[in-house]
């Protein structure tokens, strides 16, 4: 669990377990009971009382780890980093309909399509798969992430295989995968993409493997899904690279993706939860 | 069909529906605009009020905004409507039903008598031509009581749903905390967990641990597993302690098939749960949740506009008489409610309808990370919420849920609330509170010094079922 912590008047997003959370109460006897009971759950639960209102320190944690998760929504995508940390590998830039932050966080339809220029520039050739980084609600994730990953799982990939330009795409949502790789003529599309901060991780990183994928045909339940990519707290890189060849090899059998593939390998298929 | 029209700045407005009127007049959200339904501009959204004010109520019976034969919530609400009930406003605008509402003579019995004869749209449209202090200001009139163990409702009380979630259902942390929610004298709208998982298996863990818990500590309130119908039915007939039976609704048929409910499903559950006659002060039986944006979400609002087709979901819910109903207001994300001040607007309408047509009705006031609020935005929101009458609140440990992935009211929270307004729990859990030494003179909660207090021993009772590994439960023992 990663809490923002304050120490000393600075904000340090800093490792902690559980019984790390400063008790408020271990001066009316209930702070060892709360120290134990934190170790079963990451509830903010024994915060202790100012009245009826949450302690300062608590009140600031909480808002400390809030403003981690806003900064990492909008915080700007830096393809030029991402380009960076992929050196020797050719990238192509591409934007979503949605023309800035405010539009694509009101507008999901806008993300999941691309902008006609950009779509016009994008290479064609008869490739594997194509890795997508899409910026999603958290840049910080992909900045941190997405090339490592990348980089992981070509090197697991099996000689021969052919890896489209890596396409970095800004106000993107998962969708936009299956337009970019319809255009480009991929077979299979992975996606990588800024899951939504939590309270608890703002940095979380999901990829996603569409096989054959058909703009406004192919659905979530067309896709699997690895959650939560953020060493070391999370899937690390190797273990997530491991899944995802494994899935593109399973995908290329079956000719498909999705629920179908889901049994057979444990992983999770993409599942919406009800509102 | 006639169009409605009216004139504004000398510039004439038309609209082609009701539908598109009630679209039209509708104050401002994103989820309307990502529908394509919303005004064009300010003054065209004016207009269109202008334009609704002078509608006769009978046009909402005569001219439904989702066709009778299309959708059985639309046979649901005009087969159910009460001619009587609706007599005293039959002959009104939606204007003058707003003045009507907002007068003396609206008050608590003639509003209750009223509610029958209301339809979802007319409340909807009335709400539209409503300020935020209108909807707080009729809301606060209106009583509706409902009773399992507690009773929920009644004035000068606020229940609260105490949310003890986690993300693998483990009974230890559950336990955990669902003591931090007792100590902090929440609850007594119902004990109610959201599984990670629909498991039959994880959904019977939980309902044991809790309802061993209600038992062993004589607590008059009621628990709830919020899983899908289907599987409460099942495990009604296994024998399993369901209080009360969940359900999530909407207000389309289309919406609700995607949800996997019907109303007969609901019906079938409804039966079932009546029969195990497990309430003691009352026998309101059914928990939904709503939301503005799960027709749309699930592409099946007909061009009705979000808040609209959120007000028919409560049709389907009065079909129940249901202990609790709440609207989960920020959950769905900023696509259909950008903000805090399109939250708030939200949740007053939801309350306000959902009062009017007679329900018990709560609030999840919440909001998730990449929603433009905050939790001051939670602060405005429950306190004129409580001030409207809000029947019960939904809180989590610090106001963080873990499992859901938002945030909403915290146990805090709702100390505030009762503190500033001078609210209690209910009547039956009051007396509980006080009986187990939680209830301070002044009727708040007290704070906990010195040795620990019994109820501590809950947190023992999630780790002897849970087992020692902690999450040996739900994904594990279902597989």
């Amino acid at each position: 669990m990663t809490l923002n912590q304050i120490t000393d008047g600075q904000i340090t997003d800093g490792q902690i377990t559980d019984n790390q959370i400063t008790d408020n109460q271990i001066t009316d006897g209930q702070g060892e009971l709360w120290a134990s009971l934190r170790l079963r759950t990451q509830a903010r639960i024994g915060l202790g009382r100012a009245g009826s209102a949450l302690p300062t320190r608590h009140r600031l944690e909480l808002q400390a780890a809030h403003a981690a998760a806003r900064d990492a929504v909008h915080s700007p995508f830096d393809p030029d980093a991402v380009a960076a940390r992929l050196t020797g590998t050719s990238v192509v830039r591409v934007r979503s309909a949605a023309p800035d932050r405010l539009t694509y966080l009101q507008r999901p339809d806008l993300g999941r399509r691309l902008n006609p220029v950009d779509r016009a520039h994008l290479p064609t050739g008869e490739w594997d798969v194509v890795f997508v980084v899409a910026d999603g609600l958290s840049s910080r994730a992909v900045h941190e992430h997405a090339a490592a990953l990348i980089r992981a799982t070509t090197a697991r990939l099996p000689s021969g295989t052919r890896v489209a330009p890596v396409v970095l795409a800004e106000q993107a949502r998962v969708a936009l995968g299956d337009d970019i790789a319809h255009a480009m003529g991929a077979t299979a599309v992975v996606l990588l993409v800024g899951e939504r901060p939590g309270m608890s991780a703002a940095d979380s990183l999901g990829a996603y493997l569409t096989h054959r994928p058909v703009p406004g045909v192919t659905t979530d339940a067309d896709r699997n899904c690895l959650s939560n990519i953020r060493p070391p707290l999370g899937l690390d890189y190797e273990t997530a690279a491991g899944k995802l060849v494994a899935l593109l090899a399973r995908a290329r059998e079956l000719g498909r993706s999705g629920v179908a593939l889901k049994d057979e390998s444990g992983d999770e298929a993409v599942v919406e939860r009800q509102p | 069909m006639s169009a409605y029209t009216s004139t504004l700045g000398g510039e004439r407005y038309r609209f082609d529906s009701l539908a598109r009127l009630l679209a039209a007049a509708s104050p401002e959200r994103s989820g309307d605009r990502l529908a394509g339904l919303a005004a064009q501009d300010a003054r065209q959204r004016v207009a269109a009020r202008w334009a609704l004010a002078d509608v006769p109520l009978t046009d909402f019976l005569t001219r439904p905004l989702i066709p009778y034969e299309d959708d059985d919530v639309t046979r649901l609400i005009l087969d159910t409507h009460d001619p009587a009930a609706f007599a005293p406003v039959a002959s009104m605008t939606v204007g003058e039903l707003r003045e009507w509402l907002l007068s003396e003579a609206a008050d608590a019995v003639r509003l209750a008598a009223l509610a029958p004869g209301l339809t979802p749209e007319m409340a909807a449209a009335v709400s539209k031509l409503m300020g935020n202090a209108d909807l707080v200001a009729v809301a606060r009139k209106v009583r509706v009581v409902t009773a399992f163990r507690s009773t929920i409702g009644l004035p000068g009380r606020l229940a609260t749903r105490l949310q003890p979630n986690h993300p693998t259902d483990d009974p230890a942390g559950v336990a955990a905390a669902l003591l931090d929610g007792l100590l902090l004298g929440s609850g007594d709208a119902v004990i109610g967990v959201n599984p990670a998982t629909d498991s039959p298996k994880a959904v019977r863990d939980l309902l044991e641990l809790l309802d061993g818990v209600i038992g062993r500590y004589a607590i008059p309130t009621q628990s709830c597993v919020l899983c899908h119908v289907t599987t409460s039915v099942d495990l009604m007939e296994r024998g399993a302690p369901v209080d009360l039976v969940f359900q999530s609704v909407a207000g389309t048929q289309a919406a609700n098939a995607s949800f996997g409910v019907t109303l007969g499903l609901l019906d079938e559950a409804y039966e079932a749960a009546l029969a195990l006659e497990r309430g003691t002060v009352g026998r309101n039986v059914m928990y939904f949740e709503t939301g503005q944006g799960s027709a749309l979400s699930a592409g099946a609002h007909h061009g009705v506009d979000q808040q609209t087709v959120e007000a028919r979901a409560y049709a389907v819910a009065r079909r129940y008489d249901p202990l609790l109903v709440n609207t989960v207001v920020g959950f769905i994300g900023p696509e259909y409610l950008y903000d805090g001040r399109q939250i708030l607007r939200a949740a007053l309408e939801d309350h306000f309808c959902g009062k009017l047509l007679g329900l018990p009705m709560g609030l999840d006031i919440c909001y998730t990370n990449h929603a433009d609020a905050d939790d001051d935005d939670i602060a405005t929101m429950l306190t004129m919420l409580g001030v409207a009458g809000a029947s019960f609140v939904i809180c989590t440990p610090g106001g963080d849920d873990i499992m859901l992935n938002y945030q909403s009211a915290s146990y805090h929270d709702a100390l505030y609330l009762r503190e500033v307004l001078g609210l209690r729990p209910a009547p039956e859990f009051e007396a509980w509170l006080d009986a187990i030494g939680l209830l301070d003179p002044r009727g708040g909660i007290r704070q906990l010094s010195g040795t620990a207090h019994p109820l501590t021993e809950i947190a023992t009772t999630g780790t002897a079922i849970g087992g020692t590994t902690g999450h040996a439960t739900g994904r594990e023992l279902a597989a």
